[in-house]
């Protein structure tokens, strides 16, 4: 089958392009841009007028809630948001219920999502058995199940002696440890960041050390042992700085930051706002901006939507009391723009933390349109606004603290491997 | 700040919920302060009764026991010819797993007009008062570490009664500010009434993290935090956190921070001693300042139900 989608805006970061042309697939791969190969014939010609051409989005974090939480969501349900919000590449963090500390369990997660073929699904393992952070999980035999890293999800990091044999052994065969840096002691029982707002509410808070204490014995194991580390969800400017000082001497280090604490800040909660209960907990305002600044240097690599279905139940309780996280595949791409726009930065450069910057740090070849990738293409409208409601969403989490806001961005069609799975109706 | 007040404070400016003082403007709480004063004389009288929410059902309904705050808001309720019913509901629906709102759905569908709320969580009255039925009361009686508003209200009828004007004073709040909701209530009041100079005094382990943002100047030297003070509020010291993490024990505590008399002679000398109580006497205090003459914390219990009283006739009296 072959597709041509011709009259559109192609912009691809990772070749700094961002100019009118067409795009010819064949075989499930990019064929050729602008002009069609010799002798190629259409099958379907997509008229792309108005609508930006883009790789297809990855999200280097988007819980898909199976195993364990299919109530909250499903792979259908989830997957389903993730082709309306343009993602075509998503990797699923191991918490899961059980967590993803088996290769069966992993085997059996792939599998379901590949004959699904609605986005490509990347999962990652867990670094220990359980997520308890005492034994280490089966890293090989995951890797062969499909596993593209390791990480402990939102549980916490283990003790430092387990970390540092988990990190000498993910070494020992080139795996990648993703962890979120946050000193179980000092976070133990905190919903907010610690500044004003935890005190005016009165909410057990988390400083931002237990961001920095936990970062920096984890570039300690690094230079020990020479592992490769993913940085989850950065949330402070301490972190930030941490990560770009790390970074300037070479360490093999990537980080990513999630789309909520790009664009919100304590000072969000207001009068207890459970939608904005996450985990790290939203920070300062001078937090956020240090984040938005090192999104836009590269000193963070990735933006990723932390995607986390959650049910009203879970957050119409007290704002301790709420489950963290939020619906977000549906949302990444409006977010990404809306932060290049308030940075002032051109289209590719608002697109690179959602593609090529986020599949480097999985490893894998997606977020281009290079002759010869895999055609995973997202043609969204870039003047498109849209109010963001419940009734909007595809995803069966409903929550977010979005909800109300007006973004700009939105999909049109998705295209997976050439084949169309997602087009928005015109309403 | 505006939503805050939105919540609680309707747009023709009267009172709907009592939810915190954060917000709350000063003509409002002068109101509540006046309209405890009428109050102050029904419980001198020989019938300690007035008919203004006769026929109003008030739910006492604490998530957290609380034996005397309860009774002072049962008092209250009572005194203005309310029906009280209490439920301590910590015991109950709660350990059956029902929700806190399902729990506030069912007794709204008993037709509950007002409820006065303690939760261990902060802002759990809050996610009630969104939940209500128009019409319905919320009084927030204590939620986790973030307000006490009626306790804040009765120190603050308690000072106008004893210093009459706020805007010269100068106001010292001692000891657990971190896990304090009554010193949260109270600073927020003080700062919208005008005292111009509000400190808090505490080693840095028990003093919450960016408080002077609430607009309080901090000490950590006992002696140098009363100096001429009008008012010094001592707060509870709670058990738990007296050996441990925070503070290595509560003699050591006592011996930097308990109020006796030799530090209260650096205040002024016709300071008033205030505490919400329950004391823990030789810890935060001692017996011979509690029970001095310049304590005034029996007259604060009975300001208390005066305030109560004040605050429940402006939510449920038409």
């Amino acid at each position: 089958m072959n597709l041509s989608i011709v009259n559109a805006r192609v912009v691809d970061p990772a070749a700094g392009r961002d100019s009118p042309g067409a795009i010819h697939v064949t075989g499930g791969r990019i064929a050729s841009l602008d002009r069609a190969p010799e002798g190629f014939r259409a099958d379907e010609t997509v008229d792309a007028s108005g609508l930006v051409a883009c790789p297809g989005l990855v999200d280097i974090a988007a819980r898909l809630r199976e195993p364990g939480f299919e109530y909250k969501a499903t792979l259908e349900s989830e997957l389903g948001a993730a082709a309306a919000g343009g993602v075509t590449s998503l990797a699923c963090p191991p918490d899961t219920d059980p967590t993803l500390d088996e290769p069966g369990l992993v085997e059996m997660l792939t599998r379901r999502a590949g004959s699904l073929a609605l986005a490509r699904v990347f999962p990652l393992g867990a670094l220990t058995v359980g997520l308890r952070g005492e034994r280490l999980a089966e890293m090989a035999e995951l890797v062969e199940a499909g596993c593209v890293g390791f990480s402990q999800g939102n549980a916490a990091l283990p003790p430092a002696a387990t970390l540092l044999q988990a990190m000498k052994y993910a070494s020992t065969f080139g795996y990648t440890v993703w962890l979120r840096c946050e000193d179980a002691s000092l976070a133990q029982g905190g919903v907010a960041h610690e500044g004003e707002v935890s005190t005016r509410l009165g909410l057990a808070a988390v400083p931002a050390v237990a961001e920095t204490v936990a970062l920096r014995m984890v570039l300690e194991l690094m230079s020990a042992t020479g592992a490769r580390v993913h940085i989850e969800r950065l949330s402070t400017a301490a972190g930030v700085a941490l990560v770009r000082a790390a970074k300037d001497k070479g360490m093999p280090l990537t980080c990513d930051v999630g789309m909520h604490h790009l664009h919100l800040s304590d000072r969000d909660i207001g009068e207890f706002d459970s939608q904005c209960r996450f985990v790290p907990p939203l920070r300062d305002p001078a937090d956020r901006d240090a984040l938005r600044r090192a999104l836009a240097d590269g000193t963070i690599d990735a933006l990723c939507s932390d995607h986390t279905p959650v049910d009203d139940d879970e957050k119409q309780v007290p704002f301790a009391e709420a489950a963290p996280g939020a619906t977000g595949l549906e949302l990444l791409l409006p977010l990404a723009l809306k932060w290049a726009g308030q940075a002032r930065l051109p289209m590719d450069q608002a697109l690179a933390p959602v593609t090529h910057r986020a599949a480097a740090v999985l490893g894998v070849r997606a977020g281009t349109l290079a002759v010869g990738a895999e055609a995973d293409i997202c043609l969204f409208d870039p003047n498109a606004d849209w109010v963001v409601t419940p009734a909007q969403l595809v995803s069966q989490g409903r929550n977010t603290p979005f909800l109300g806001l007006e973004v700009v961005g939105r999909v049109a069609r998705t295209v997976l491997g050439g084949r169309t799975v997602f087009t928005r109706s015109q309403s | 700040m505006s939503a805050r007040a939105s919540l609680q404070v309707g747009p023709d400016g009267s009172l709907r919920h009592l939810l915190s003082t954060e917000g709350l403007p000063a003509a409002m709480l002068h109101r509540i302060l006046d309209t405890a004063d009428q109050f102050v004389s029904v419980s001198e009288r020989e019938v300690k009764k007035v008919p203004l929410l006769r026929g109003k059902s008030i739910f006492n309904v604490f998530f957290e026991n609380s034996t005397r705050t309860r009774t002072t808001f049962e008092i209250a309720a009572k005194r203005l010819s309310a029906d009280v019913i209490n439920l301590n509901v910590g015991a109950s629906s709660t350990s059956k797993g029902e929700t806190l709102l399902d729990t506030v759905w069912n007794l709204q569908a008993m037709d509950a007009d007002m409820f006065v709320v303690r939760h261990s969580q902060s802002g759990a009255p809050h996610l009630i008062a969104r939940h209500v039925k128009p019409g319905v009361a919320v009084i927030n009686a204590g939620d986790g570490r973030h307000a006490h508003p009626t306790q804040g209200l009765l120190d603050m009828y308690t000072i106008r009664h004893y210093k009459r004007d706020f805007t010269a004073l100068t106001v010292a709040i001692v000891g657990d500010v971190l896990h304090s909701r009554v010193a949260r209530s109270q600073i927020h009041a003080l700062k919208t009434l005008g005292v111009p100079d509000l400190r808090v005094i505490g080693p840095k382990t028990l003093l919450p993290e960016q408080v002077e943002r609430l607009g309080v100047r901090v000490f950590h030297d006992m002696a140098q935090g009363l100096r001429d003070c009008d008012v010094v509020i001592m707060l509870r010291l709670q058990n738990e956190r007296m050996n441990g993490a925070l503070l290595p024990s509560a003699g050591e505590f006592f011996k930097r921070y308990g109020l006796t008399a030799d530090k209260l002679a650096r205040a002024k000398r016709d300071a008033i001693v205030m505490h919400p109580g329950p004391m823990n006497r030789g810890v935060e205090i001692d017996s011979p300042v509690a029970d001095g003459r310049q304590s005034v914390i029996l007259p604060q219990v009975t300001f208390g139900i005066a305030v109560r009283m004040a605050v429940m006739a402006m939510l449920g009296a038409p």
